[in-house]
């Protein structure tokens, strides 16, 4: 690991100059989780890191009327163990509640998932589905990136050399809507996804037809994907085992993944099918309370 | 301690319970500043990637892999470590339970595991076997098939 | 060595659970382990490692690393001593000093991906790491070979061209074949040839690592006067002076090993890494060196256990009883040869009593790290191929896989497949204990929709080893006893080497203080493996308890002026013959020595040529989703011969952690290799061990049939539970499916397959 500099400055724009001044040889430091592992294996040879969690706001955690701002330094724990938030985003604590083990949860946060931008990352598929927008800082101004724009590849994302993510931004979802998350691993903790899949729906009063419906699969392609003509398959059609079929089946044609340690291309894409299935009814199931 | 290191930080810190005033390289992490600034070896490395929970250690309430956190970021914060748990009255009932039940083999992964079920009794004395195993499951061992471990949990637990 | 001994029953110690004498420090963290040694200017080192599996070093260039603010020096192949090619049998496997030494530093030529070609000590451990890459290697990439398919092609990449393979004793060069074995008794093929009912299936295993949590480490000081002084993570002190002396062309008596702590072995904390390479930094730099590996290398470098390809065919007469059995292995030795098919060709029929049998294995060089002991190794290899096959032949013919176990059982007098005959086994017991068990009798229950269960079962079998201990124990004045024995302690071993000494001097086991003692303060002892400490030093410690009451018998007399002969020792306490009522406590006795010819001292020590062997059934649950293939074991029991559980608490546990690592390599564990011989997987997270949460309680059945050849009927217990979880586990899952498999992993992927 190549020595760097620890700095902890307590504003965005302290930050900020603390980054632009070491241009690609320094990165924000949140959970560490990625950071570190990646600095110890010299994937990233580093000057300085540039600890974000003496900045207030990156560390705030508000639900209010107009829905849910996410400070890019917020631990997993403080998501789901939030209970507003539990109650109101359920699609989006299953994603913190499986990242690593207890341990890496009291310090990794869907900040540094979605900046870490792994294909597997299992925060950000449940912000794509909630069309969720990351909020980003520079030496000009903020800026604003719907999360199913941020990454662009296997650790690579929207951000340039002196940006930082300050906050994601998640509307409040209307009356009777519902969402979920789950991937599939071969351990029950601890592990990388195979495949993951966000489901959000949108259902009518009745609570018998999708209105809308917006489905993100995780492991399955270069990023993090929204598989639009999935979730878009299901505005206006009744809720039964035939539409959310064909709704999977249309998941599974969105996925473009790779074989690799992890899993092969056919068994990833049956299960993007199967757990596309699964998570539309779980979120119809919590739509319906 | 190194020769080329960037500047270190001035850390002040309370580690069981102790106040300690520190110089720390940027990039040392909290397990070496433990136990190569400290001494406190009782924290273990196994992986430096956080994926075996041996270097387990409670800052503020919350566990954490010290492999995955710098030890700069522990200024003005509470640490505690397996070397805290005892007191001069006796062992944590979890230590004696862990010694009861023969839930260590080898020892390595022990620290670890005891500063995490710790951590889950002190915010919630009675959990199910399942609460046990899946708070647990970010600590490794190799020796026992964690039936013991489980158990001494257990017994701890109301 | 060979006595024989009457089981007894009536044990005051032996069988009772006390708290282990070093928990204290190990609850505590007070307990020092390799990387916690501490010593006045310690310096660290790390390696500089190789990125290909198979290459010719062109050139090194240290120069740069040497000027980095902070080395202290630096070493490349060129700085470890030339040692001859000579074979050294160190208990659980034997060791080429030529070979050994190249494996730890490359010399001209890399063998594996992570292969040391420098390393580097410097003043701290990040120093030395970014000093590691200043140094420039340039490598003329060779082709790799990664299976033993690929290694034993004509035109394979040879890895050791100097080494001269054994082709049933022919000398063979030019090849990665280091060895092919046979062992052939009976009429095999006309056995076959009339055999009512025959299967014939190929398996395949990856191959995988131990996995203990605590890295391999070495601190070292090489002094003045060439003495070296180790500190170091073994599963032998004696064994690893052997190894470092050899590798550093020195005598045993230069180096001086303290075993300390040691977080996990399984067999592959019984070759050196670091030590030798921290000694020779050491003298380099005239200041002790620390070397602790990162994990990645844990898993690249380090001892796995083979990889395997198996074709096992059996055949059975119309009655259900086995009648003939072929078999043909091929294992993975990694970079060095040493795959372990002696044991393998040991184990693979042992369960049965089959009159016709063969098995030829052969030990292939590949571009991997050098295999190590694993828990019985070479054993769950053949136990997976011959529980499955058993199960199979079952299927076809309608019987009962239990009932077949139990009509073919082996039993004393059964022939082993290596031609040995068995003396007093406990294959039946452990069967009918079965046949008993919670488990066995219970329903597997329903399966929520959308998921199977099955239930699986399969023996496992180690023939445990004797081999070398020693054992010195002295009074203190209060009664209690200082042991100083030379078996590093894995896992609470120390509490049952003190428990054999309680049990024979009356007193309790806390009144016993074992310490673990380093090559200068006890006699030589082999490793901690292949299930031989508690039942050999053990042993040990039982002859030095007895040694220990003659002398006391001495003191006794001088006491009461009579003759020795005439003093009687029972239950902790003396007496004589001639007057009964004439009586003194071991402690009271002890109190008084000083009047009676001062310290009272024994030694014990044992080469022992036969243990015992050690039998399992393990009876696995498993219920699968049909739709992602995902498997969850739900109830799982360990069912073992153990002979007599000393400290019933960790034969337990020896039962439930071997269990679970054969899980583990059952569903998920595998070096998963790239085309260019890079382990893709080399880290805890994609390693995927079981976790807690992958797992149910692991229920125990302690069946015991003393074992005759030890006081106490000690049989090892270690080895043996690690054997039968991977056949079980395929079996459970031909259960719930109807399909079998043949290959490991059986994860997920493999199980959708299946289903297609």
């Amino acid at each position: 690991m190549h020595p760097f500099a620890y700095v902890a400055p307590s504003t965005v724009a302290e930050a900020v100059a603390e980054l632009n001044k070491h241009g690609d040889r320094a990165r924000p430091l949140a959970g560490g989780t990625d950071l570190l592992v990646k600095a110890r294996a010299n994937v990233w040879e580093l000057d300085a890191v540039v600890d974000i969690k003496n900045i207030p706001e990156l560390m705030t955690l508000t639900v209010n009327g107009s829905g849910l701002s996410i400070g890019a330094g917020v631990p997993c724990y403080q998501v789901y163990d939030n209970s507003e938030v539990a109650a109101q985003y359920p699609g989006i604590v299953d994603g913190a509640s499986i990242i690593g083990g207890i341990q890496v949860q009291s310090r990794a946060g869907l900040g540094g998932n979605l900046c870490n931008a792994a294909p597997s990352g299992d925060g950000i598929p449940s912000l794509i589905a909630h069309s969720a927008v990351a909020v980003i800082a520079n030496a000009s101004g903020t800026r604003e990136v719907a999360v199913e724009d941020f990454c662009t590849g296997p650790s690579r994302t929207v951000l340039e050399s002196g940006d930082l993510l300050v906050s994601i931004e998640v509307p409040k979802p209307a009356a009777n809507t519902g969402a979920a998350y789950t991937r599939f691993i071969p351990r029950n903790e601890m592990d990388i996804a195979v495949a993951g899949v966000a489901a959000f729906v949108q259902l009518d009063a009745s609570g018998k037809n999708f209105e809308s419906a917006r489905i993100a699969l995780a492991s399955v392609g270069p990023t993090p994907i929204l598989a639009s003509a999935a979730g878009d398959s299901l505005a206006g059609k009744p809720v039964n085992d035939e539409t959310i079929a064909a709704a999977a089946a249309l998941a599974k044609d969105a996925a473009t993944p790779i074989t690799d340690m992890r899993g092969t291309v056919e068994q990833r894409k049956q299960l993007v099918e199967v757990l596309t299935g699964r998570m539309i009814n779980k979120a119809v199931e919590r739509a319906r309370g | 301690m190194t020769t080329n290191s960037p500047s270190k930080v001035h850390v002040t810190t309370t580690i069981n319970g102790q106040q300690h005033e520190l110089l720390v390289p940027g990039y040392m992490s909290l397990l070496d500043t433990l136990r190569e600034l400290i001494g406190l070896t009782g924290t273990k490395e196994g992986c430096l990637d956080g994926n075996c929970g041996a270097c387990t250690v409670n800052i503020d309430g919350r566990i954490v892999d010290s492999c995955l956190v710098l030890g700069a970021e522990v200024n003005g914060k509470e640490v505690n470590t397996v070397e805290g748990m005892a007191t001069p009255e006796g062992l944590h009932p979890l230590q004696q339970a862990f010694l009861e039940e023969a839930a260590l083999q080898c020892g390595i992964c022990t620290p670890g595991f005891l500063v995490a079920a710790k951590g889950l009794l002190d915010n919630e004395p009675s959990p199910t076997e399942g609460r046990i195993r899946h708070w647990l499951a970010g600590n490794l061992c190799r020796c026992t098939g964690y039936d013991k471990i489980v158990r001494a949990v257990q017994k701890v637990s109301d | 060595m060979v006595a024989t001994f009457e089981p007894k029953t009536d044990y005051k110690v032996v069988g009772t659970r006390p708290i282990r004498h070093d928990g204290y420090d190990k609850v505590t963290g007070r307990a020092i382990y390799g990387a916690d040694v501490k010593l006045p200017g310690l310096i660290w080192a790390v390696c500089v490692r190789s990125p290909h599996a198979h290459a010719n070093i062109k050139s090194i260039d240290t120069s740069a690393a040497e000027a980095h603010e902070g080395v202290f020096a630096v070493i490349t192949g060129a700085d470890m001593p030339k040692a001859e090619s000579k074979l050294v049998d160190l208990g659980e496997g034997n060791i080429n000093f030529k070979w050994a030494s190249n494996k730890l530093m490359a010399d001209d030529k890399v063998l594996y991906r992570g292969h040391p070609v420098a390393a580097i000590a410097a003043i701290d451990r990040y120093t030395a790491e970014e000093a590691a890459r200043k140094v420039v290697v340039e490598y003329e990439v060779l082709p790799s070979v990664t299976n033993v398919i690929d290694a034993l092609k004509d035109d394979a990449p040879v890895i050791l061209p100097d080494m001269v393979g054994d082709d049933l004793g022919e000398d063979v060069t030019n090849t990665n074949m280091a060895a092919h074995v046979r062992h052939e008794f009976g009429d095999v093929a006309g056995a076959m040839a009339s055999a009512a009912h025959t299967v014939e299936r190929e398996y395949n295993m990856q191959m995988v690592h131990q996995g203990y949590i605590e890295p391999q480490n070495a601190t070292a000081t090489w002094d003045e006067e060439d003495r070296i002084k180790i500190w170091t993570s073994t599963q032998g002190a004696f064994p690893a002076r052997t190894q470092i002396a050899g590798i550093l062309q020195v005598d045993v008596s230069r180096v001086k090993v303290t075993p300390t702590e040691i977080g996990g072995g399984f067999g592959g904390k019984i070759p050196v890494y670091f030590e030798p390479l921290a000694a020779i930094l050491s003298k380099k730099s005239q200041r002790p060196v620390k070397m602790v590996m990162e994990r990645t290398a844990v898993f690249e470098t380090t001892g796995p256990t083979p990889g395997a390809r198996m074709i096992i065919k059996l055949g059975a007469d119309a009655n259900g009883k086995l009648t003939a059995a072929t078999a043909d292995i091929w294992f993975e030795a990694g970079a060095n040869p040493g795959a372990f098919i002696g044991p393998a060709a040991m184990c693979i029929y042992a369960p049965y009593e089959i009159p016709n049998t063969r098995i030829d294995g052969w030990d292939v060089l590949v571009n991997k790290p050098k295999v190590a002991p694993y828990r019985a190794p070479g054993s769950p290899q053949v136990a997976f191929a011959m529980e499955s096959a058993v199960n199979e032949l079952c299927e076809n013919a309608g019987w009962d896989p239990l009932n077949f176990r139990i009509d073919n059982a082996s039993k004393e007098g059964t022939r082993r497949g290596d031609g040995v005959l068995f003396s007093k086994i406990g294959m039946q017991e452990v069967l009918e204990a079965t046949k008993e068990s919670a488990h066995w009798n219970a329903p597997i229950g329903d399966a929520p929709e959308g998921k199977v269960r099955g239930r699986g079962i399969a023996n496992g079998y180690w023939f445990n080893i004797g081999l070398k201990s020693s054992a010195n124990l002295a009074v203190n004045s209060d009664g209690t006893v200082q042991l100083t024995e030379g078996s590093t302690d894995i896992g609470g071993s120390r509490t049952s080497m003190a428990m054999h000494v309680a049990e024979v001097l009356g007193i309790g086991a806390h009144d016993v203080r074992p310490t673990v003692g380093d090559t200068e303060s006890v006699g030589y002892t082999d490793v901690t493996g292949g299930s031989r400490t508690t039942y050999a030093t053990g042993y040990a410690c039982w002859i030095a308890a007895n040694n220990l009451v003659d002398v006391l018998k001495e003191r006794v007399a001088v006491l009461w002026d009579i003759d020795k002969d005439d003093v009687e020792f029972n239950d902790g306490s003396f007496s004589s013959k001639a007057e009964a009522q004439k009586t003194i406590g071991f402690k009271e006795l002890a109190g008084k020595l000083d009047d009676l010819g001062g310290p009272a001292n024994s030694t014990g020590s044992v080469d022992l040529e036969s243990a015992g062997d050690g039998f399992g059934l393990h009876i696995a649950d498993i219920e699968i989703d049909l739709a992602t293939g995902k498997s969850d074991i739900i109830r799982y029991t360990a069912v073992q011969d153990v002979g007599t559980a000393i400290h019933p608490a960790y034969v337990e546990g020896q039962l439930q952690g071997g269990s679970v690592q054969g899980i583990g390599w059952a569903l998920n564990e595998e070096y998963y290799m790239q085309d260019d011989g890079k382990m893709a997987n080399s880290s805890f997270l994609d390693y995927r061990m079981p976790t807690t949460l992958d797992l149910p309680m692991i229920e125990t059945v302690l069946v015991e049939v003393p074992n005759p050849l030890h006081p106490y009927g000690v049989r090892g217990v270690g080895e043996t539970p690690i054997c039968p979880p991977i056949p079980a586990i395929a079996n459970a899952i031909n259960d719930a499916l109807g399909k079998r498999l043949y290959n490991t992993p059986m994860n997920a992927g493999s199980i959708l397959k299946a289903l297609k």
